[in-house]
């Protein structure tokens, strides 16, 4: 849609100032049911700036991005746009009007090709039908402006995440959007991604573009930051300009208290080896490739063992093998000195391994039932009698569990879906703990998850090990790995490459390690290489 | 809200686990089958005699017993289109054993008992279930393609057992062959109930403690609402998927024996849609079609919804054709009320939440006056 007509508008834009109220929220209030998700925010984007958004999970953030974008309509208050009082009835109305959002989860056919992806909806028609060559000239065009040769015709499944991100940010601008919205658009991104996605918004500045920026990534978004805005409770405590924050002052004021960012758990005697994998491969029969290539790694009683790499480092992939949802392809997973290499998920669970996958929503819950049933769906087995179960019993140490845990819920019977990320990580967690695991297998605990919560989640794996549970816990979040573990192991490409002990490594050391492999083995081993491989060394 | 109240009812130990909203979405069902109770009693005295109530019974029971069946696979999140077809395979798998099975290689003819009939004719249903769930859970092929080419092999092994003919009289048995007794048992009326409405009962509370009280109806719920996460809780996905057929088919089987009993012949359409009532049973009771939503009572209540309207429309006289298309538009409705009760609400609450958010407005506006006239007035 970028025609002579629209260029016309482009240059209209041009003489925009940069710093213009462009976007106002006026005392903007959203309720559903008793919960007040939003208590009268005044909120304002500006033209050419980023503002960033910054607050816990559940403190409105998502809320009043939904309403900019027409998803919502709010109960109370209203929005101006230029000044001009507008009403969004759907997410159409918001997109003509020059207001996008770029969602967390991409919103990409991968069937179709970087174009039809572009254009799907809001199809160029010609009197020959769809008009292909235009909308391939006008793609051309948009990812000329974002520097970024991503051909038209590639089909969207070839496309590394990163550059998925690109193509959604080239959707919204060939809307001729003046106002795009973020909302953790990093989450899936290797460092290298990230900067070319920063790179991307540097240029989209200076274009007048008006950027909100959601992530929990905190020092990536100060990075990013002209301004921040910080959400607790559904209200906008805090207004600041991006030269005068901090870290350390985000924290504060999102949480409202000092953080305690102390997780450190002290590193003691060990037990016995619990797991031992020994020289395990496995093997993608669609890429062809070794995603995991002759790992060795053993862990013990009592201790969190980390496993840092990159998106695509093969890191996800040996923890479902681990759990038994994927084959080996080669060695064995040794649990107390049995091979479990041959045992599918159930029985790893019932001879003490179980996983906390990474996709909470799409791995760990079952949405339609309650937090009860969720937390005792892995080890029902204990409270059959007869065949049958015992209910009592179950709902008694459930409700143990729940506050052994603390699972803020109104109770075992609430819906799992009341609940925010953090607690219901928090439920995933403690289901595995219901079947006296030896191990447990972290694939991203935190992922999504607020600060508050991130330390409750850690001082609940802590206590765990103490008990003596063994833990392997992956993470792409090196500050995490150097607060929360006993030892950090390093995996790229499929190997384990080194080890560090978190006390002396710094996390330029980890990071460096984790980035580090040779260019030759990114074309012989990578895995995933289509998708999922991040890292371009 | 609902879930402070839901959690206090968890809290004494209850004989029956009450759902607030499982209870609303059977309440729209119990409601239409009460206006429909209502409406046809008053257009016909006939429609609630005792007498038609047996012939009402007897009919919601093979659909309800199908049902329940239905409701396991829809839990699941897959359908089972093979059972009417299997209900006449089993049919006609019983009606050849009354006929004498001749004995390969041999002028022998054997006569399986009664008993023995009834045991291979749900087993043969059964083993149809199995192939089902074998193909579906462990090819991954879809239930409704593996289903629809199962009612075609159902319906044609059927027509090839029975070779054209229906078998009718050899149904009744012949004295000293031991295979006698099957109008005496399976049409029988125990204390003036017909035989299947018992067998219904029976089902019904053993579905719904298998459901409930089980580890099997846990996970079955479980991987109808979630599959991969079920898998990794421990959930044997496979055998969850594959036996919920097998219960299907189990169900055809009772029903062929039944219905072959009842109306006193094995034909070759016997059971034809059979798997459309039970769908529109098992969906009108509440369940939802993607899986992990649905309970055996509210599966039952939508078999008499559906068995009370058809009988009644016969007994006032609406000619079969315009039978057909009221039953339809019942079946929709029920289910579009469902949508149109939740947007209800959901405005409702809605409407709610901006009379409160108005309330404390005034209430901020009133407290700091002074300061801030209002952006919102403003700009009117």
């Amino acid at each position: 849609m970028v025609t002579a007509d629209s260029d016309a508008k482009s240059e209209a834009r041009g003489t925009e100032q940069a710093g213009e109220v462009v976007l106002r929220a006026v005392n903007i209030a959203k309720t559903y049911g008793v919960t007040r998700a939003l208590k009268g925010v005044n909120f304002e984007v500006r033209s050419g700036e980023v503002t960033v958004l910054f607050g816990e999970n559940g403190a409105g953030k998502s809320t009043l991005m939904k309403i900019l974008s027409g998803v919502e309509r709010p109960t109370a208050g209203h929005l101006e746009l230029d000044g001009e009082v507008i009403q969004l009835a759907t997410t159409t109305d918001a997109v003509e009007r020059g207001i996008s959002i770029i969602h967390q989860e991409l919103n990409l056919n991968p069937n179709l090709k970087v174009r039809d992806n572009i254009f799907l909806g809001r199809e160029l028609m010609s009197v020959r039908g769809i008009d292909y060559v235009e909308q391939s000239r006008i793609t051309r065009e948009v990812m000329d402006r974002l520097e970024e040769p991503i051909s038209p015709d590639t089909y969207v499944q070839d496309l590394r995440v990163g550059q998925q991100q690109i193509v959604e940010i080239a959707r919204a601008l060939s809307t001729d959007a003046r106002i795009l919205i973020m909302d953790e658009p990093t989450s899936a991104l290797s460092t290298t991604e990230v900067h070319v996605l920063f790179k991307i918004i540097r240029e989209l500045k200076r274009q007048n573009v008006a950027i909100v920026y959601i992530s929990h990534h905190l020092e990536e978004a100060i990075e990013i930051a002209d301004r921040a805005v910080v959400f607790r409770d559904g209200e906008l405590v805090a207004k600041e300009d991006a030269a005068n924050i901090d870290l350390s002052w985000v924290v504060r004021t999102m949480v409202g208290r000092e953080a305690d960012y102390d997780f450190r758990d002290e590193p003691r005697e060990y037990g016995d080896v619990v797991l031992s994998i020994q020289d395990v491969s496995v093997y993608d029969p669609v890429s062809e490739k070794f995603p995991v290539n002759h790992v060795s790694l053993d862990v013990r009683e009592g201790e969190i063992v980390c496993l840092y790499g990159l998106m695509g480092a093969g890191r996800t992939e040996l923890m479902e093998t681990l759990a038994g949802r994927d084959k080996v392809a080669g060695g064995r997973i040794m649990l107390d000195g049995q091979d479990m290499a041959r045992r599918n998920v159930s029985e790893r669970i019932q001879r003490g391994m179980g996983l906390v996958p990474e996709d909470r929503q799409r791995d760990g819950l079952i949405q339609l039932q309650s937090v009860g049933k969720n937390l005792s769906l892995a080890g029902l087995s204990r409270w059959v009698r007869n065949g049958l179960l015992q209910r009592g019993a179950e709902n008694q140490r459930v409700k143990e569990q729940i506050a052994d845990i603390g699972v803020k819920t109104a109770g075992p019977q609430a819906p799992i879906t009341s609940l925010s990320g953090g607690n219901a990580q928090k439920v995933v967690i403690g289901k595995m703990l219901l079947t006296d695991p030896r191990v447990v297998l972290l694939d991203e605990p935190t992922r999504g998850v607020d600060v508050g919560a991130k330390g409750e989640i850690f001082s609940l794996i802590f206590k765990q090990a103490r008990k003596g549970l063994a833990v392997l816990y992956v993470t792409s979040d090196v500050g995490e790995a150097l607060t929360a573990s006993h030892r950090i192991v390093v995996m790229s490409r499929g190997h384990l490459v080194t080890e560090f002990d978190p006390r002396e490594a710094t996390r330029e050391d980890v990071m460096a390690a984790a980035e580090d492999s040779t260019p030759e083995l990114l074309s012989a081993e990578a895995p995933g290489a289509h998708a999922t491989n991040g890292a371009e060394g | 809200m609902t879930t402070t109240a839901e959690a206090e009812v968890a809290e004494k130990p209850k004989r029956f686990n009450v759902n607030l909203g499982a209870l609303i979405m059977e309440g729209r069902a119990l409601v239409a089958l009460i206006i429909i109770i209502a409406i046809f009693a008053l257009m016909n005295d006939n429609y609630l005699s005792s007498g038609n109530l047996a012939t009402i019974a007897k009919d919601v029971a093979f659909n309800a017993i199908i049902a329940l069946g239905m409701l396991l696979v829809i839990l699941k999140g897959g359908i089972d289109l093979s059972v009417g077809s299997t209900v006449g395979l089993t049919g006609a798998v019983a009606g050849n054993m009354f006929q004498g099975v001749s004995l390969p290689l041999t002028d022998a003819v054997m006569y399986p008992s009664l008993w023995v009939i009834v045991v291979i004719a749900v087993a043969v249903g059964m083993l149809v279930g199995w192939i089902n769930g074998m193909l579906i859970s462990r090819l991954n092929l879809a239930p409704f393609i593996v289903t629809l080419g199962m009612l075609y092999v159902g319906r044609g092994l059927t027509q090839v057992l029975l070779g054209g003919t229906n078998i009718t009289n050899e149904l009744r048995g012949q004295e000293g062959l031991n295979n006698e007794g099957l109008f005496a048992i399976f049409a029988s009326y125990p204390l003036g109930v017909p035989i299947s409405a018992w067998v219904m009962i029976a089902l019904a509370v053993i579905f719904s403690i298998i459901l409930t009280r089980t580890p099997f109806g846990r996970w079955l719920y479980a991987t109808g609402s979630n599959e991969r996460a079920a898998e990794l809780s421990g959930v044997p996905v496979k055998r969850v998927k594959t036996r919920v057929y097998i219960f299907t088919g189990m169900c055809a089987g009772m029903v062929g024996i039944l219905q072959i009993a009842n109306i006193r012949s094995s034909t070759a359409d016997l059971g034809s849609l059979y798997e459309l009532n039970a769908i529109a049973a098992v969906v009108i009771g509440g369940a939802a079609l993607s899986g992990g939503r649905g309970t055996v009572r509210g599966t039952i209540i939508g078999a008499f919804v559906i068995g009370f309207l058809t009988n009644g429309l016969v007994i006032v006289g609406v000619s079969p054709f315009w039978q057909t298309v009221i039953t339809g538009a019942v079946i929709i409705l029920a289910v579009a009320m469902d949508q149109i009760q939740q947007i209800v609400q959901r405005r409702r609450a809605d409407a709610r939440a901006v009379a409160q958010a108005r309330r404390e407005s005034q209430k901020h506006d009133d407290a700091d006056a002074a300061h801030e006239p209002s952006d919102t007035q403003k700009v009117h």
